[in-house]
This record gives structure tokens, C-alpha cells and sequence, in this order.
């Protein structure tokens, strides 16, 4: 019946035509993605970026600059020496490890406050295998994580089957684990990691020539897979960053590679007789987790469906994905490198006491994410602002450390580097949401 | 199109109760390819019933369901969007953070391996926005949070449009839009059926549905109170069907009629 209409062949046959005629003019659509940049247009890109709250890597990068600068001109002997450098690298350590299993966590608007403790109790049971029981260090390690992984199992089953809130259940969490690691250790008392490959995590270098080696490779491939890339779309006629970009940040991050192995490779000895050099086993360690979860997030579309839950759960739901379990398994890794992280500590201090974990280690991992531009509201993070943020905690408590300011100030001054984090995350927010972002 | 005579989706004497409330009465429903079939009603009449049941999400009590000719069985949003069924709802949902061509692959991603195929899906979204003459966008790699009303609205239809699906089912896409932006979505509308899809328009904006519809189907108190071509009805007559199920010779005899209430 619908065919005796009579506007109805018309409409079809200008659709045929206009199909023809979108089809041709689409070179001229989608103009944003086809425009030819040149230098400054790539900057006046960039600029209405930051305007409307994207702030990316921006504030991690300038506060890590700002703070080197400040601890440079305040205590130049101690804190620009070469074992001081060496040093900060092992203490962003496990802040770091520990913040990016969070950026799981906060991507889906979610926190998990008993990270930190979990991350004690997992070493705890590290330092009871392999100091009691005898264990080989992969057994003990392999044990560590999986307990880690079993917490994060029952915290995200009782978040996303109970839809008990997240802050409830790891703060119920925060106070139990930390009894579990106090019966396992007994009061007031440490157990000494007595393990030479565990040891070596944190207190052992790998050898200059294979600092070099990585640093190089890491560099060469980071900047060919990113100007391939770019290429690979040019051709096929997809959206692409402007080459000046790709060129500058490859550059900004070969640069930070090169220049960190330079430090780490330099003889910090303290004394002529001996030689000490080289990149910590634990930054390898550290990287290889960046690589990984980068990848996760980035290229598979399990990564891409905890964006989707975190950005708009209902439309995620209704798209087919099985939302119970993304969340599960974000608590699953949360609490997995949560674990990991409790081993690099144990390593660094050689030792692990029934306090481990505790204190001010989760506020400065939640600190180090969001430093680093994770959002605290959902849907916005990589696995890089661990490392960024990371850094940057790292960078306040050494310098604080080395001012000898008292602990009453060092808490206060960590409070408010957080705060501030959040608000510009908040702010920023705020600005997207006006600027249509 | 070819296949424009023969239904693409038929509903027979389908019922559906909410425990004591009888939803849906025998209500028979048609859609063809090629078509823009307005759907009708007051709030109650049973449209976003008929709509879910033909979604997968409500299971029917009674009646029979068709689809390209052959009975089925629609027992789950999944079993609706394998037989090509695509709903877009009022609230969209869309993923703000996420850009186009991520929100139009939502769930059906492309992948190699194990590695998203970000090339491929970008091409194809640029593909299917060419075919419904969607110009408005920037670029597909813009968030959707940047978008505006329409835009976010031309989004979910080109998702909708993706899948080679048949029958893709709309409710109220204009109801918060601004008369520009009303413009374009009705436009695409019209594209949609024009590109040989079907297309179910629920709506109260009787502009709207004399703008596009190539036929218009009344329910009254959960009852089809008319199915006529656009062309034969006034917009007198169909207000008429709305609210009291008849309208001169048109709709439910007046015993009918008046028993529904």
C-alpha cells in the first residue's frame, strides 16, 4: 500500500541521488578530522584542549617540573645527588604500582580504600612463605597475588551483586584486613624477607649496558609505533593527530627515558673503591605493568567497555555488556597489583611489619591517580598517571624528607597536595560540561 | 526498494497483561521496508508495551510474531537485535566519554586478535553517517559529550543503521529538540526508510509524524484504533483516534470504543 504513495518514489529516487552526492561531499564532512595542520593551528588546538578542561598529562608534568625546581634550589647537595635520584625512583615504586591498579578502580567511579592494607597483608604472606615456611620466591609470589586477586574477587562481588557502595565494603575492608595482618604477624612485630630475588627487586640494579639497551629500544619503539600509526590512518584517510604532536610527544618521552637511564646509570657509589650503577630491577618491573595495562585499556575491548561502564553504565548495560562482571574484575586487578606493590615494599624495606600498608600509603596512591588526571567521578584515566602522579608523591615526600620537616607538616602538606589534585579534576569537570566536552 | 509490498515485521492478535491490567489487545501491527510507520497514542494507549514486547524485553501472552515472513519468537533484546531489530530510546544511551565511532560499536566492537580494529570501525562509521547525509559532525573522533541534542540523537539513529538492521524502532527522537534540530533528525528519519530500512516512529508530535510517516497506526486504551497511509487521515482525524479511538467511519466501533474504558 505504502508504494501508492505518491511523494514516496520521489523520496526514494532523491535518495538514490543523495546518497551519490553525500558520498562525494563527504571529503568535505567530518572537515576536523581531514584538516591539514600546520604548527600553529596545532597549537591553537591544543590551547582550546586545555581551555575546555581537557588537561590530559598538563598538570602531572608541570607540577613534577615545579617540584624538582623548588627541591633543586632549596636543598641542591642532597636532593640533585645521584643516589637521592636512584633513591626517588624505588620510593615512587609502589605507589605507583599501587595507583594503577586504582585508575581500574576510579574508571569506574568506584574506590577501593582497602587497597593499601591489602597490599601489607599479601606481603605479609610473602614474608611468612618464604621466611617460616621456606617457600621458593615464585611461590611466595604467586601466593601474594592470588590473595590479592581472591580480596578483590569477594570486594567486587559485594559491590556489584549486593550493590553494597564501594566505600562502605573496602572501608569494612581497610579495618579487616589490617586484624588479618596483625594475627598472621603477631603484635607488634616483622617479619624479615629473607630472599635473594625478592631483595633484589628493589636494592639490586641491572647492568648499564642493559638500562641503556631498554631505554633506547623503549624509545625507538614507542616513537616508530606512534609515527606508524599516524601514517597507517593518513593513508586510509582516518582521524589523526596533527604530526607535529605525534613528533613533540614522542620526543617529550624519549627524552624522559633517555635522561632517566642517564641518572640512573651515572656511579652513585659513595665511595671511589667500588662501582654502583644502573636502573632498579623494580622500574623494569614497574614498566612492564605500564606496557600492559596500557594495552588493556587502550586496545581491547574489554578496556574499552570499563570506559563504557564508567562513562554510562544503563548504555553500557544495554549495549550487551555484562556489567557485573566488568565490575568484579576491576576490583580483581585493583587488589592483584595491589599485591605486587606489597611485594616491591617488602623488598625495598626488607622486611614487612604489621603496619605495612597502612598510614598514608592509600591516600598516596588515590593521590598519585588523580595527580596524574585520573577522575574521580568515572570514565576518565590511564595507566600513565600512575607513573606521573606517582612520581610527583614521591618527589614531595622525599624533598619533605630531606627539608627535615616535621611529620605534623608532611601530613598536612600531602592533604593539601591531594585536595588540590581533586579539585582541579573537579574543576576541570566542571569545565568540560560548560565547553561541551 | 524491491520488497516494499511485503511486511518486514507482522504482529497478530497479540495480548500482553500486567497482572490484572490487559495492556494489549489484540493488537495486529505491520511494518514494511522502506516505511515510516508513525505509531500513535496517549499516554497509557500501550505504545511503549507494543514496543518492548517487539524489543524482546516484555515476552508476549498471546499472539503471533513475524519477521521477514516466518514466525519467530523474540525472547530477549539479544534474539530481537540478531533478527535485526534496533531500538533507540528517548534517554539514548549513549557513553559521554567515549567518541562516536566508540559509542556506535558499543558491545560489537571489531577486533583483530585480540587488538581493537579501530581502523576498520572508524571507516564504517564514516561509511553509514555518509549514507544518511549526517554533516553536522565535526569529526568521528570527537566525544559525544560535545555534542549537541540532535547530534547525540543522529548518533544513536546512524548506530541504530550500523548493524544491517530492518527494523529500526524510535521513540520520541524529537521530543527535546530545538526546530533546527528537529529538522535534521526527521530528515534522517526519512533516509532511513529511504535506504531500505523499516522504521517504527513513536511520537506526539503530530508535525512530525505528517512530516514523514508513510502510514500512521492509532492504539486506543490498548487496542488499534486505526492503521491507514498518512495520506488518507487529517490531523483532525488522527487527534480523534488518540483520544477517543474513533473518528467518523475510522476506528473502533463505538461500542468498542467505549467498553475499553
Amino acid at each position: 500500500m505504502s508504494t501508492d504513495i505518491p511523494g514516496k518514489s520521489l523520496a526514494a529516487g532523491g535518495a538514490a541521488d543523495g546518497g551519490e552526492a553525500a558520498m562525494a561531499l563527504s571529503d568535505g564532512d567530518f572537515a576536523a578530522d581531514r584538516r591539514e595542520h600546520d604548527m600553529r593551528s596545532a597549537l591553537r588546538d591544543y590551547r582550546d584542549r586545555i581551555r575546555s578542561g581537557e588537561l590530559g598529562a598538563l598538570p602531572a608534568v608541570l607540577g613534577l617540573i615545579s617540584l624538582v625546581a623548588l627541591f633543586a634550589a632549596l636543598k641542591p647537595d642532597t636532593f640533585l645527588s645521584k643516589g637521592n635520584m636512584a633513591n626517588l625512583s624505588v620510593q615512587a615504586l609502589p605507589i605507583t604500582i599501587l595507583a594503577m591498579g586504582l585508575v581500574f578502580v576510579l574508571l569506574l567511579g568506584e574506590i577501593d580504600l582497602s587497597a593499601g592494607v591489602a597490599s601489607g597483608l599479601c606481603a605479609a604472606v610473602l614474608a611468612k612463605l618464604v621466611t617460616d615456611a621456606g617457600q621458593p620466591w615464585y611461590v611466595a609470589a604467586i601466593s601474594a597475588v592470588a590473595i590479592g586477586i581472591v580480596i578483590g574477587t569477594t570486594i567486587g562481588w559485594l559491590v556489584s551483586v549486593l550493590r553494597i557502595p564501594s566505600f562502605v565494603v573496602t572501608l569494612a575492608f581497610f579495618l579487616g584486613l589490617q586484624g588479618v595482618t596483625l594475627k598472621l604477624i603477631g603484635q607488634g612485630g616483622t617479619v624479615p624477607v629473607r630472599d635473594d630475588v625478592v631483595y633484589a627487586l628493589a636494592n639490586k640494579n641491572m647492568p648499564v649496558w642493559l638500562g641503556w639497551v631498554l631505554a633506547a629500544g623503549c624509545a625507538a619503539a614507542y616513537t616508530a609505533t606512534q609515527v606508524l600509526r599516524r601514517r597507517r590512518q593518513r593513508v586510509r584517510g582516518l582521524h589523526s593527530r596533527p604530526l607535529e604532536f605525534v613528533l613533540a610527544q614522542s620526543a617529550v618521552v624519549s627524552a624522559a627515558l633517555l635522561v632517566s637511564a642517564y641518572v640512573l646509570n651515572l656511579d652513585r657509589a659513595p665511595s671511589p673503591l667500588i662501582t654502583l650503577g644502573g636502573i632498579p630491577w623494580g622500574v623494569l618491573l614497574a614498566g612492564v605493568l605500564l606496557v600492559v595495562c596500557s594495552f588493556v585499556l587502550g586496545r581491547t575491548a574489554y578496556g574499552r567497555h570499563i570506559y563504557a561502564v564508567g562513562g554510562n553504565a544503563e548504555a553500557a548495560r544495554r549495549a550487551g555488556i555484562n556489567v557485573t562482571r566488568i565490575r568484579i574484575s576491576v576490583f580483581m586487578i585493583g587488589s592483584g597489583l595491589a599485591a605486587i606493590s606489597g611485594i616491591v615494599a617488602a623488598s625495598r624495606l626488607s622486611s614487612v611489619a604489621t603496619d605495612a600498608g597502612g598510614g598514608n600509603t592509600l591516600l598516596y596512591a588515590v593521590g598519585a591517580a588523580v595527580i596524574g588526571g585520573t577522575s574521580l567521578f568515572g570514565g576518565r584515566g590511564k595507566a600513565r598517571d600512575a607513573v606521573l602522579g606517582g612520581l610527583v608523591i614521591a618527589l614531595i615526600a622525599n624533598g619533605l624528607g630531606l627539608l627535615g620537616t616535621s611529620a605534623y607538616l608532611s601530613y598536612l602538606i600531602t592533604g593539601l597536595v591531594l585536595l588540590l589534585a581533586a579539585s582541579i579534576d573537579a574543576l576541570a569537570r566542571r569545565r568540560r560540561s560548560t565547553a561541551g566536552r | 526498494m524491491a520488497e516494499n509490498g511485503d511486511p518486514v515485521l507482522r504482529l497478530i492478535g497479540l495480548n500482553k497483561s500486567f497482572g490484572a491490567v490487559h495492556v494489549l489487545r489484540d493488537v495486529d501491527f505491520a511494518v514494511r521496508l522502506g516505511e515510516v510507520m508513525a505509531l500513535v497514542g496517549d499516554n497509557g494507549a500501550g505504545k511503549s508495551t507494543l514496543i518492548k514486547c517487539i524489543a524482546g524485553i516484555h515476552p508476549i501472552d498471546s499472539g503471533r510474531i513475524e519477521f521477514d515472513g516466518r514466525p519467530v519468537s523474540i525472547d530477549g533484546p539479544r534474539a530481537a537485535s540478531a533478527l535485526g531489530i534496533e531500538v533507540v530510546y528517548q534517554d539514548l544511551a549513549l557513553a559521554d566519554n567515549l567518541d562516536i565511532v566508540q559509542n556506535m560499536f558499543l558491545g560489537r566492537e571489531r577486533r583483530k586478535g585480540i587488538v581493537l580494529d579501530e581502523a576498520s570501525m572508524e571507516e564504517a562509521a564514516r561509511r553509514t553517517l555518509a549514507r544518511l547525509s549526517v554533516r553536522t559532525v565535526r569529526s568521528v573522533r570527537q566525544r559525544v559529550a560535545s555534542l549537541s541534542g540532535g547530534q547525540r540523537q543522529t548518533v544513536a539513529i546512524a548506530k541504530a543503521a550500523l548493524w544491517e538492521s530492518k527494523l529500526v524502532i524510535l521513540d520520541e527522537p524529537t521530543a527535546a529538540l530545538g526546530v533546527a534540530q528537529t529538522r535534521q533528525v526527521l530528515d534522517l528519519v526519512r533516509r532511513l526508510a529511504d535506504t531500505g530500512h523499516a522504521v517504527v516512529l513513536i511520537s506526539h508530535n503530530m508535525n512530525d509524524v505528517f512530516e514523514v510517516a508513510d502510514r500512521v497506526t492509532a492504539l486506543y486504551l490498548g487496542r488499534v484504533a486505526a492503521d491507514v497511509a498518512r495520506a488518507d487521515v487529517t490531523r483532525g482525524q488522527v487527534v480523534e483516534l488518540i483520544t477517543a479511538g474513533r473518528s467518523g467511519d475510522l476506528g473502533l466501533a463505538p461500542r468498542t470504543a467505549a467498553e475499553s474504558i
